[in-house]
């Protein structure tokens, strides 16, 4: 069960910056709070892709670590399937913005992270193989993290996360810091995932198309403090192209306009 | 490769010619600055009837056990130190505080607890290595990126493979990088302590040809320190080269 409610979820940091101004906000002083997210509700389905949306800074991981129970709110409630989430659960698997992959551990051992409970070496073996194919890292079994491309670190950590089979996934910018056509393909990856799992994810991007092609329904936040600005459902069958679909294109240049920038390039 | 070791010789080799020249041309005598050969005889003198053996193994000795009892306390603190910020408040300030003095200056009193032998001579190696190994170990744990904390979060680690699987391989870079450091420490250290406390070592062997006015030997024990020094530092080297290279942290 992974039907999640967020309920007035506030957070407020005090501020410890050292110095006493700074020109963005000439009225904040050290030991004051900053409100990063300001009462959000909302609510992600089952099975459900949402991507959320919003200018950088504004607190998309806050939100996300919040729900992954890594950070307390400090207002409001998250349930989980109708429980309250109290701390991080192997039940919600976050995969980082930039790479959770422990570097001491080969692809496999990391991969292996979320089945350390199998008792049967042989199953767990198999397993692990099973996830490694299935991100297509298949030899690359005993590397290091750092003797991988950014791209195949991501696909390790995805096989990590999908390992364990969560009940959510919930991945903040997974395409950042990846060239053009390896973002491309993992971002088809993790569509085809989605398609062929249902998994309830909830994925953090910067990237207006990334949302428009993947999302089952987009979530567009403000600027800090964080309100849902938007919330709009995507009916567009996939695989989705904004030039055969007007109608995605409109709402494209309208997001653009909502995050500040005046015309679509 | 090759250039390199050409290179060093040849440095080597510069030494030893000026040495021979300030020997014969500075007007001292063979007593006060022995020239190479004579230094070189004495050496084989104290190959041959063993003497250079025993204070040698005397010292490494000393240095093993006090570094060793450095490790099995300093690196456990450091990482208690590192996790727990109450104990980290607490302790910190009496070890920045117990750090600069100098282990020499503990010599009057680890010979009057632990009178003349082995002993306070370990217990000051062991001041020498402990102190820098704590604060390195407990710095790298506080240097650990949280990411993995959350990941450890995440996939329900227990206390134990915290400590196993993400704590201890974290730090081992700069634990071996700490080891390194003080192990040269400690063996500037033994010699020293070998002078005071202690009738065997290489440091004592120093003291005692002074008083026998035998100052081939003198820079005979001062020639074996340097080389088991180069030693011990190339192991150390060694095992970091080994440790990082499994996980890509820079070699040094
Ligand atoms: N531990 C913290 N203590 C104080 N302030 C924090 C802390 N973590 C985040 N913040 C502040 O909260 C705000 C939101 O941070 P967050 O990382 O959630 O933003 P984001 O939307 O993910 O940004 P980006 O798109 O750049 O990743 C930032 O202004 C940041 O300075
Ligand atoms: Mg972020």
């Amino acid at each position: 069960m992974a039907e999640i409610r967020l309920e007035n979820l506030s957070k407020e940091y005090v501020n410890r910056r050292q110095r006493r101004r700074s020109r963005q906000e000439p009225n904040q002083r050290p030991g004051d709070r900053v409100l990063v997210l300001d009462r959000i509700d909302l609510e992600f389905k089952e099975g459900e892709m949402v991507c959320i949306l919003g200018p950088s800074g504004c607190g998309k991981s806050t939100l996300l670590r919040i729900i992954a129970g890594f950070d307390r709110p400090t207002g409001g409630r998250v349930f989980i399937g109708g429980k309250e989430v109290a701390g991080p659960r192997s039940d919600s698997i976050f995969v980082f913005q930039y790479s959770g992959l422990l570097p001491w551990m080969t692809v496999a051992e990391n991969v292996g992270l979320g089945l350390r409970h199998l008792k049967d070496s042989a199953r767990k073996e198999d397993k692990i193989r099973e996830y490694i194919e299935m991100v297509e890292l298949e030899g690359f079994e005993s590397y290091y993290p750092h003797q991988l491309s950014g791209g195949m670190q991501r696909r390790a950590e995805l096989a990590r996360a999908l390992a364990v089979n969560p009940s959510l996934l919930i991945m903040d910018e997974p395409f950042s810091g990846l060239d053009f056509l390896t973002h491309m393909k993992m971002r088809e990856e993790v569509v085809n995932m989605h398609e062929f799992l249902r998994k309830t994810t909830l994925v953090v991007t910067h990237d207006i198309d990334d949302a428009l092609i993947m999302g089952d329904r987009i979530v567009v936040l403000s600027g800090r403090p964080a309100t849902v600005k938007l919330q709009q459902t995507l009916d567009f069958p996939r695989p989705r192209d904004f030039e055969r679909s007007p109608e995605l294109s409109r709402l494209r240049s309208e997001i653009f306009l909502m995050l500040g920038v005046p015309y679509a390039v | 490769m090759k250039l390199a070791r050409l290179h060093t010789s040849v440095s080597f080799m510069v030494l030893i010619v000026l040495w021979e020249i300030l020997a014969r041309f500075s007007g001292w005598s063979r007593y006060v600055f022995p020239d190479p050969l004579t230094v070189v005889a004495g050496m084989a003198e104290l190959i041959k009837n063993g003497t250079l053996l025993k204070h040698t193994i005397a010292s490494l000795y000393r240095v093993t056990w006090g570094f060793y009892l450095a490790i099995v306390f300093g690196i456990p603190l450091g990482i208690l130190l590192g996790r727990v910020t109450v104990l980290h408040r607490m302790a910190n300030p009496l070890i920045q505080f117990l750090r600069p003095i100098s282990p020499l200056a503990w010599i009057p009193l680890s010979m009057l607890w632990f009178g003349i032998g082995d002993r306070p001579a370990i217990f000051l190696i062991f001041l020498s290595s402990f102190f820098p190994l704590t604060v390195s170990t407990t710095i790298a744990v506080r240097n650990i990126n949280p990411t993995y904390f959350q990941v450890a979060a995440n996939f329900n680690f227990s206390k134990f493979e915290t400590i196993f699987r993400l704590i201890v391989p974290a730090i081992v870079p700069e634990v071996v990088t700490a080891l390194r450091i003080s192990v040269t420490i400690a063996w500037l250290v033994v010699v020293a302590a070998e002078m005071i406390a202690v009738q065997s070592g290489l440091g004592y062997l120093i003291l005692d040809s002074r008083n026998a006015l035998r100052m081939d030997y003198v820079m005979d024990g001062m020639i074996i320190i340097g080389i088991i020094g180069l030693l011990l530092d190339t192991l150390m080297k060694r095992l970091a080269k080994i440790e990082s290279a499994r996980w890509g942290a820079q070699a040094r």
